[in-house]
């Protein structure tokens, strides 16, 4: 029977047998995690003062790690306070010299335990330990690193203008990326001699309360940094305090739009990084190969978790079986499951809620009309989850084209011409990133220049790096992050 | 009570005529002028055939066209229309329009400071704001083709890339003028949202609202193409709160002071995320308004990768 000769187009890729990876965990009893984290101010770790804990979990078996403080409004007082004291007392008075120091330090320490940051990344926020081995933890030693150089050069990035800090900085970061999303607000804060507060997303404090160690470690005077714990409210409270002159805000676009308006008329300034709806545009002269690992790169990395992530696939007609082939095998390949396992490719969703959301997006997608097909894997019985999805047959106007999920969904459209995929792709509040797969170069160059977003990849995605700037247009946010426009985040002119 | 009146009037008309040598005939009736707004290219009253009126402290009855926000929407739309290709155009191209507005302006000069004086300022306030207004034009004329290249960069990243930023329009600009009376500030909000490839909608000061609309009109004589530059004649509390709504304007810039409506407007930009760039009465002066950060205030940095391998 198995010698039968099988005709040439009912042949298929058959990965059900021979294709199983033996479990290579990543071992995490090189390290601890405490039982029980403080908020960290002033330099030390001291109790919340309502003695309110909350518990955190890992997502991919959803046991509990550790418990951590929920700062109240007395707390946030407490650490906006002492980063104002060493703002006035400290950090202002250091030459960019010397801060710059401070920072390489940080940058060092982050290098030195990269193992242990990595491992609690994977655990606390379900990410495959390969990215966070290879992509978070690295990435967040480098922009300690970048940014430490600029701290006695800044005039060089304003030409003609003389720029001086705001003070204390509120920053308030997202659970997709925790420990990279502290290095791209804590760095360049620091570097312009600003003082920061800064609050962890609820579900995945943990890498930066072990960034608070560092810190620590690394002995920077004290209020220097302040890393408080807690939910919305905290951050509430954080954002609207009379002594933050600055907020830094990465998340949800809804959340972005309630701190734009709570800081009407009070002069502070203010960043924002939001939500995205990323178009990936395949031409017919890609190499197709080549961006199908493009497209699973830029939707599937991190679980879909991403702002950035290439969430719109459009495929140009006479390419679009083809690609939907290539696309269905290579999702059937990728590995779900355990994030700690070093052959895992996507990992548990962040939470409860996260999942719920990406459910009933879905399924609304179907319900809307949509052809839903998703990966054949197995996925655990504990532990949040979602199999790779891909969505075909929908309109521009469906919930599962417009809406940002979050997740590994990724919506399928078609196109003939350049103009109409242009068109599609800027057919969105949002305008984070994008992407473009052609051999041609004067067609990236015209795609790229006409969509309407921060980071265009050009047969890539999902690039990061500390020299270059991160940021949307329209809905997606306000300002930039990373590299020499980074800086003006932090400086104001005088 | 008659005899005052027709003494304005004798007076007047000895104001505004001219005989053929250069003498004033007093028997000439003055032609007096219809203010009216900027849109798309056209001169038009309100839709809503409102008025305010205006007083220059004659007898004289100055209608100013009241802009409802009907007029708003569709100051948005021709704006809006006109930024493709406004962008499009080569940076040297709207360099050169930017300093065609001065050229007209100078020869305009006169008229303006006229116009400035009728509004309520000194003969020297209204040649020194002319003058700064013209001034201001010269000035973002140069940074149109300069702006990127000083501000851009090319970035050192990791792997094999091509990595480069550099600043682009935000689009549509909504400018409120509360500057108070004179050009100068309003002028610098015109020129650093258009030299960089924006369009605008300008929502000009009550108190300043015919030499608003002469500025206008020189901005239409300067080849700048119709739906670059708007500008609408309105009651601040009617529009102002309009403009940081509407979904389709990317970036609001207010002058003035703060207030309760500034206060509304900041509030209401988090409608579609704009940006809000704000000009304190203490930075109506020449360093604050003649810099190239202006500019970039609205404008946005796109960030482009680029594999080098093959």
């Amino acid at each position: 029977m198995a010698s039968k000769t099988i005709a040439k187009n009912k042949r298929v890729l058959d990965f059900s047998g021979g294709w199983t990876y033996a479990p290579a965990p990543e071992s995490a009893d090189h390290f601890t995690i405490k039982e029980k984290y403080d908020l960290f101010i002033n330099g030390t770790f001291v109790k919340p003062s309502a003695g309110k804990y909350f518990k955190t979990i890992n997502p991919a078996s959803e046991k509990v790690i550790s418990e951590v403080a929920e700062a109240s409004e007395p707390d946030v007082n407490k650490a906006v306070e002492s980063a104002e004291k060493s703002y006035q007392k400290y950090w202002s008075k250091l030459s960019g010299a010397e801060r710059g120091k401070y920072l390489y330090r940080i940058a060092r320490i982050i290098q030195e335990r990269a193992r242990e940051l990595a491992v609690t990344e994977s655990m606390n926020g379900g990410k495959p330990i390969r990215e966070s081995r290879d992509v978070d933890v690295p990435l967040s030693a480098a922009h300690f690193f970048y940014y430490a150089g600029w701290a006695d050069k800044l005039n060089y990035a304003f030409p003609g203008a003389e720029v001086k800090p705001y003070g204390v900085a509120g920053q308030i970061i997202p659970w997709n990326f925790p420990l990279l999303m502290a290095a791209w607000k804590i760095a360049p804060a620091l570097a312009c001699g600003n003082t920061v507060v800064l609050k962890p997303a609820e579900t995945t404090p943990l890498t930066a309360l072990k960034l608070a160690e560092i810190i620590q470690e690394a002995d920077l005077p004290p209020g220097t940094v302040n890393i408080i714990t807690g939910a919305g409210k905290t951050g509430a409270a954080l954002v609207n305090h009379h002594k933050v002159s600055k907020v830094a805000f990465t998340g949800s676009t809804d959340v972005g739009k309630m701190i734009q308006n709570a800081l009407a008329g009070t002069q502070k300034k203010y960043t924002l990084e939001l939500g995205g709806k990323a178009a990936n545009i395949i031409f017919e002269d890609a190499s197709i190969d080549q961006a199908v690992e493009g497209i699973v790169n830029g939707i599937f990395f991190n679980q879909g978790h991403v702002c950035c992530a290439g969430s719109r696939l459009f495929v140009q007609e006479s390419i679009m079986n083809t690609v939907m082939r290539k696309l269905k095998d290579r999702i059937e390949t990728l590995v779900v499951g355990d994030p700690l396992d070093k052959n895992t490719d996507i990992g548990a969703i962040n939470s409860k809620d996260q999942l719920n959301k990406i459910q009933r997006l879905v399924k609304k997608g179907i319900d809307e009309g949509g052809e839903c097909h998703q990966s054949s894997c197995k996925i655990p019985s504990k532990g949040f989850w979602f199999k790779p999805t891909l969505f075909t047959n929908v309109g521009q106007s469906d919930t599962i084209v417009q809406e940002e999920i979050f997740g590994p969904v990724l919506a399928i459209q078609s196109f003939r011409t350049a103009e109409e995929a242009i068109e599609k792709a800027n057919n969105t509040p949002y305008g984070l990133s994008g992407g473009v797969w052609t051999d041609k170069g004067s067609k990236i160059f015209k795609v790229t220049s006409s969509i309407r977003a921060g980071v265009l990849w050009a047969n890539t995605f999902n690039k990061f790096d500390p020299s270059s700037p991160f940021g949307g247009y329209k809905e997606s946010g306000i300002g930039r992050e990373g590299g020499m426009h980074g800086l003006s985040a932090y400086l104001k002119q005088v | 009570m008659n005899t005052t009146k027709e003494k304005n009037i004798a007076k007047k008309k000895v104001v505004h005529s001219e005989s053929s040598n250069g003498v004033s005939r007093t028997d000439r009736i003055a032609v007096r002028k219809t203010y009216k707004m900027f849109v798309n290219g056209q001169f038009i009253r309100s839709e809503s055939g409102r008025i305010f009126g205006f007083s220059d402290g004659s007898n004289e009855v100055i209608n100013i066209s009241r802009a409802s926000r009907k007029d708003f929407r569709d100051a948005v739309i021709a704006a809006r229309n006109a930024w493709q290709s406004w962008r499009s155009k080569s940076a040297f191209n709207r360099s050169q329009i930017l300093y065609r507005i001065a050229e007209t302006l100078e020869g305009r000069k006169a008229q303006l400071v006229h116009t400035l004086k009728r509004q309520g300022l000194t003969e020297k306030d209204a040649l020194v704001d002319i003058e700064n207004t013209i001034d201001t034009f010269v000035y973002y004329a140069g940074w149109a083709d300069k702006y990127v290249q000083v501000f851009s960069s090319v970035n050192p990243v990791e792997g094999k890339y091509f990595n480069f930023s550099f600043h682009e329009s935000c689009g549509v600009v909504a400018i409120q003028d509360e500057s108070g009376k004179g050009l100068s500030t309003l002028a610098a909000m015109i020129a650093a949202s258009i030299c960089g490839g924006n369009t605008c909608i300008v929502m000009a000061s009550e108190l300043n609202p015919m030499a608003a609309v002469e500025l206008a009109e020189a901005i239409e004589v300067s080849d700048v193409p119709a739906g670059v530059c708007n500008l609408l004649t309105a009651y601040k509390n009617e529009l102002a709160q309009q403009a940081a709504l509407h979904m389709d304007v990317n970036a609001l810039i207010y002058a003035g002071g703060a207030d309760e409506l500034s206060t509304k407007m900041e509030k209401s930009i988090s409608s579609n995320l704009k940006r809000y760039v704000r000009f304190l009465p203490n930075q109506f002066n020449r360093k604050s308004l003649l810099n190239p950060y202006c500019i970039l205030n609205v404008q946005e940095v796109k960030t482009t990768w680029h594999p080098i391998s093959i």
